[in-house]
């Protein structure tokens, strides 16, 4: 039984990301004959000396036409400590849009520098956007160390910018490591040619890092998906089965637990989980299960089951940070639909306050969002919605923002602390 | 050392996708009016049912599945297919690439194979049964062009897959807000790999077709690939019909689906065995997918799984 690691990569081409990803990849065994022989090929074709395994993550046509790549790509590889799940993340082309759909399930964002330029503007973002999406670790690899010929003093000097940059933007958990993706120094090996490193290589760390996930310690949220109640289509001994089918976001559920259910706020008490048929005592963060309580209470999809003792505010406004990743802009008085949890609910823009500079971190004021923009804004939502501080609660605090009409998601919305309540 | 919470409450990764894949099934019957499941009688498509069931146990799966028929089945796999819609109680419904062939509205290929023909069939199998969302059981471990796929595919009215204009996917909430005459298709089982699924199978006790364990067969070599004797795959003068004991890591259109050399015969081993397995089950198995780097891309474009 392995655990599972959700990792996400960012940077650019010229970093070396690809390499880094085919190595990651290839070292780990996760490239099976017969797509090496492709890319082998490919290689030839193309006139290279030796095998290129950044063509490992080669992407569509399409991008190959226009020597751009223009969408996360999902990867897959496991050792016999864990299996993992790598958002590969373009850099270039709308790397705000990518970098944060791959940060937003990311367990770890790994970010590639190339030792040669240090800290570019890019790698600022990067990191900006991992303290924003409030992913809980960074892994910094300083790539092509083997072009400085293994230079410790000049790996320092771009590890003490890193950190510095972490530091203002309150990263918490920021990790560097000194690696050739190239040669495969420090990626799945520790390298004998950088002595004077006696950390792990990148995949000991992903392998060995103790998952943090604050968010199982939280009050039960059980956000409702549908409510089973087979009647006759299903045994007789069901017929008058009746539960809430979800997934859990955050906290546990146990059998006898108090419970409240959201906007109505009427309480009662768990008398079962099940899974199709397997009785649970109880169930924990990420879990989809159904639950039954003592009382027949009118709850339909998109109602919340909580725990008793912590019963979240409804708001019926909130500010937050949305990650504007829509081609038309977003203007104050816009009217959108709010994706929270299991609920859509209506909501207008109120206020555009301003939107961040990345370079800086310093929020500016602006009347509107542009595509790749990250700003703050006020919402007013036409129901109440249990909405939790992003900061505390990464399911439960997040939201997408949609187009009513095109349906086209307009943005990654993480709501603040502080609003009004109902 | 003393355990922590997370360490208590951490799901397995097997369980873990699991719980994943049963959020997205009730997603959409949440917020669909009219889905439909694919399904083949194929390993994905009977875990992606499996899942189903486990999703609105005590219940039946709300809604019906879909087979898109090459006609080019083996036995074992539509016996299965019959079998698990009775089991289940499901409501089967067929688009017949034979239809299509008998009046003329497609023409057979010259290789005489299928799999490319299924489009069609599948768009109006989609569009006579009124589907709005469609669940498929493409993982994106099985080709690049799946690896950039949502989970919820925007098709338009003629079933295109546009790469360019995918919507992002954040978190676990997934949008499926769709036009009149666009459709969603969805797919569960896009985290997991083939291990993933065979070791599923194994966690579970799913039953599948009995061509996927080791038996004895008639087979002759193409193209580098073990192809069953049968109608609609006859050995031409130059190849050597020879029988071998033989299991199929994937199952599709008969006269292309190649078998592999294994002894497999049972569950556990079929683990062993593509664990240590050092080709894809595409690679090994599916003609179609080896001439073109791009077969998948170009066939997704068209509307195709």
């Amino acid at each position: 039984m392995t655990s599972l690691l959700r990792l996400a990569t960012a940077g650019s081409v010229d970093d070396g990301k690809s390499t880094l990803v085919g190595r990651l990849l290839f070292d780990s065994k996760s490239i099976l004959a017969d797509q090496f022989d492709a890319v082998e090929r490919v290689s030839r074709d193309r006139g290279l000396a030796t095998t290129d395994l950044a063509l490992v993550t080669d992407g569509l046509r399409s991008e190959r036409e226009q020597g751009i790549t223009i969408d996360v790509a999902y990867r897959y590889f496991a050792t016999e400590k864990r299996t993992f799940i790598l958002a590969d993340c373009p850099g270039h082309v709308q790397y705000t849009r990518n970098t944060v759909t791959g940060s937003s399930t990311a367990d770890v964002l790994v970010v590639l520098v190339d030792i040669r330029n240090g800290i570019q503007e890019q790698t600022r973002r990067h990191l900006a956007v991992a303290s924003l999406l409030r992913v809980p670790h960074v892994f910094v690899t300083v790539n092509k160390i083997d072009l400085l010929d293994f230079d410790e003093t000049a790996y320092n000097s771009v590890a003490r910018e890193i950190h510095a940059v972490a530091d203002t933007l309150g990263l918490e958990d920021v990790t560097t490591i000194p690696v050739s993706a190239l040669r495969g120094d420090n990626v799945v090996e520790q390298s004998s040619a950088t002595p004077w490193y006696d950390g792990p290589s990148l995949l000991e760390l992903l392998e060995t890092l103790p998952l943090d996930r604050a968010e199982s310690r939280l009050p039960l949220h059980f956000p409702v998906q549908l409510v089973i109640r087979p009647q006759s289509s299903a045994a007789p001994e069901f017929h008058d089965y009746r539960a809430y089918a979800g997934r859990i976001s955050a906290g546990s559920a146990r059998v006898g637990d108090e419970v409240v259910v959201l906007p109505s706020g009427h309480t009662s008490t768990i008398i079962g989980i099940d899974l199709a048929g397997e009785e649970l005592t109880e169930a924990h963060i990420a879990q989809s299960v159904s639950i039954r309580l003592a009382d027949n209470i009118d709850i339909s999809r998109g109602d919340v089951i909580v725990a008793a003792e912590s019963e979240p505010a409804l708001r019926d406004s909130a500010t937050a940070t949305l990650a504007w990743l829509a081609d038309t802009p977003l203007a104050t008085g816009s009217r959108v639909l709010v994706k929270h949890g299991t609920k859509s609910v209506l909501a207008i823009v109120t206020e555009v306050i301003g939107k961040l500079d990345l370079d800086t971190g310093d929020l500016v004021p602006a009347n509107t969002l542009t595509l790749n923009d990250i700003g703050e804004v006020t919402l007013r939502f036409a129901e109440p919605l249990p909405l939790e501080n992003y900061a505390t609660s990464r399911a439960n605090g997040a939201f997408l923002l949609i187009d009513g009409q095109e349906g086209t998601t307009l943005a990654a919305g993480m709501a603040h602390a502080v609003a009004a309540t109902v | 050392m003393t355990t922590t919470i997370e360490e208590r409450t951490e799901l397995s990764h097997l369980r873990w996708l699991e719980a994943e894949a049963i959020h997205i099934i009730r997603e959409v019957v949440g917020e669909f009016d009219r889905p439909g499941l694919l399904f083949s009688g194929g390993k994905d498509s009977v875990v992606m049912l499996h899942l189903a069931t486990k999703a609105f146990w005590p219940g039946r799966v709300p809604f019906p599945v879909l087979h898109v028929d090459t006609g080019h089945n083996f036995p074992e796999v539509l016996d299965f297919r019959d079998e698990t819609v009775t089991r289940l109680g499901l409501d089967l419904r067929v688009s017949a690439v034979e239809d299509y062939l008998a009046d003329g509205r497609l023409k057979e290929r010259a290789d005489g194979t299928r799999n490319q023909l299924q489009t069609q069939p599948l768009l109006d199998g989609i569009e006579r049964n009124k589907f709005d969302a469609v669940f498929g059981g493409g993982r994106r471990d099985e080709d690049k062009a799946r690896a950039k796929e949502r989970v919820y595919s925007l098709r338009d009215a003629f079933g295109q897959w546009n790469p360019r204009n995918q919507r992002p996917e954040l978190w676990d909430l997934y949008n499926g807000r769709h036009r009149p005459g666009e459709h969603v298709r969805v797919f569960p089982l896009s985290n997991w790999t083939e291990l993933d699924i065979w070791r599923y199978i194994e966690a579970e006790s799913i039953a599948i077709p009995s061509l996927y364990f080791a038996h004895e067969r008639e087979v002759f070599e193409r193209d580098g690939m073990l192809v069953a004797v049968g109608p609609y795959s006859q050995p031409t003068e130059s190849e050597t019909v020879r029988t071998e004991l033989v299991r199929y890591r994937t199952v599709g259109d008969m006269s292309c689906t190649g078998a592999v050399a294994s002894d497999a015969d049972t569950i556990e081993k079929v683990v062993a065995e593509v664990a240590v397995s050092r080709i894809t089950e595409r690679g090994a198995t599916r003609a179609d997918d080896r001439f073109s780097e791009a077969a998948m891309e170009d066939r997704k474009k068209q509307g195709y799984f």
